[in-house]
């Protein structure tokens, strides 16, 4: 019998509200919301804490311009690193950033073993950033992580709404909340995605615009913190909080 | 310590499993710890001794038994099957310690000895498990 999943719960009972964000779709901006949405947050005042369960293809500590990738120091298990004042937890401290061969098995393992000893202590808010689809992460994520709030991100593409509307299938199946669809890189005014997400009985809570700039933001916090990105996103952190 | 967020899962999952039998008490628990997480038995008992102190009443005359399992490993490429000591010998401090934190970066620090395969799987002895426990209704 596998002990750990039992302790999961106490692990994350001080933990006012969990936001997965997530999509069907690769490449659809869902690390960037997902670790924007934590800098944001943290910068109101809010206690937060950002796990980054990427497996395969983590990229907060990207984002956050993380390059010390030194082991957590240990109490009672393993505790985040404090980058800004984001509580952060990432595969990446175990692999040196190198390339994860990982099978689904393993994915599981490695779930199960990062939420039953990673220490979080009080937050108001714990957003993980979500591979892409509905495979094992997700699932695993939906079984282990009971208090998850979904927060999903599409981009305008018909190809990506496609992925996206599915996993939205699939939450709505198991009765999971939905805090909303955001529509990430938009072009111009189609209400397409909107449509589609208000078809569904769920909220469209709003579209951030493609920011041409954003890639020279990438790697700095202060930069992060002032791009149009953060301006739209901060829009949508309003209707949600 | 991590070692304690290990024995801790080991008590509330036992006190958890007592409780759906209906056992008022647990009398023994037999735990399996795998090498390849190359637990601090010091760290990992200390844990145990004051956790069952804290946790449940149900626990107050639980004896502890821990049995150590050998790490085993086979590739999935070429079929290949090798055990810790070998892996051990390949990989430095720190990807050991990174192992001992979540044994399945082994598949990231180390390769099959034989295909250089990323792509083995760990057959035996990977963490913490609990064989058995027995109680009193």
């Amino acid at each position: 019998m596998d002990p750990r999943p039992s302790v999961i719960d106490r692990r994350l009972s001080k933990i006012k509200k969990i936001i997965a964000v997530a999509s069907g779709k690769g490449g659809v901006g869902k690390s960037l919301v997902a670790s924007t949405l934590a800098l944001n947050l943290s910068n109101k005042g809010y206690k937060v804490g950002l796990l980054d369960l990427d497996l395969y293809g983590p990229s907060s500590h990207v984002i956050l311009g993380i390059d010390d990738f030194s082991f957590p120091e240990e109490e009672k298990g393993i505790l985040p690193h404090r980058i800004d004042d984001v509580n952060f937890m990432s595969i990446v401290y175990f692999t040196e950033d190198k390339p994860a061969p990982l099978r689904g098995m393993d994915i599981t393992n490695i779930i199960i073993e990062l939420l039953s000893i990673t220490q979080w202590g009080e937050l108001d808010y714990l957003i993980i950033d979500m591979p892409p689809g509905i495979g094992d992460e997700t699932l695993d994520v939906i079984k282990l992580v009971k208090k998850s709030e979904f927060l999903v991100v599409t981009t305008p593409s018909k190809v990506s709404m496609g992925a996206v509307e599915k996993l939205l299938t699939i939450l709505q199946e198991l009765n999971l909340p939905v805090i909303g669809v955001i529509e990430n890189m938009k072009m111009n005014d189609s209400d397409y995605i909107d449509n589609v997400v208000s078809k569904k009985g769920l909220t469209y809570l709003n579209s951030i615009y493609f920011d041409h700039a954003l890639e020279e933001s990438i790697g700095s916090l202060g930069k992060l913190l002032k791009s149009d990105f953060m301006k739209n996103l901060d829009k949508i952190v309003k209707k949600i909080v | 310590m991590h070692e304690w967020a290990l024995a801790e899962s080991i008590l509330v999952a036992a006190v958890d499993a007592a409780n759906k039998e209906g056992m008022k008490k647990i009398k023994e628990i037999n735990i399996g710890i795998g090498e390849l997480q190359q637990i601090s038995m010091d760290a990992f008992e200390f844990a145990l001794d004051e956790l069952i102190n804290q946790l449940d009443e149900k626990l107050k005359e639980v004896k502890i038994r821990i049995k150590t399992e050998k790490s085993n490993l086979i590739c999935n490429n070429c079929g290949h099957e090798w055990p810790f000591d070998e892996l051990k010998k390949k990989i430095n401090e720190d990807e050991g310690e990174a192992i001992h934190f979540i044994p399945e970066v082994a598949f990231v620090h180390s390769r099959c000895p034989e295909c250089k395969s990323p792509d083995f799987e760990i057959s035996k002895g990977r963490g913490v498990s609990i064989l058995s426990i027995k109680g009193e209704k």
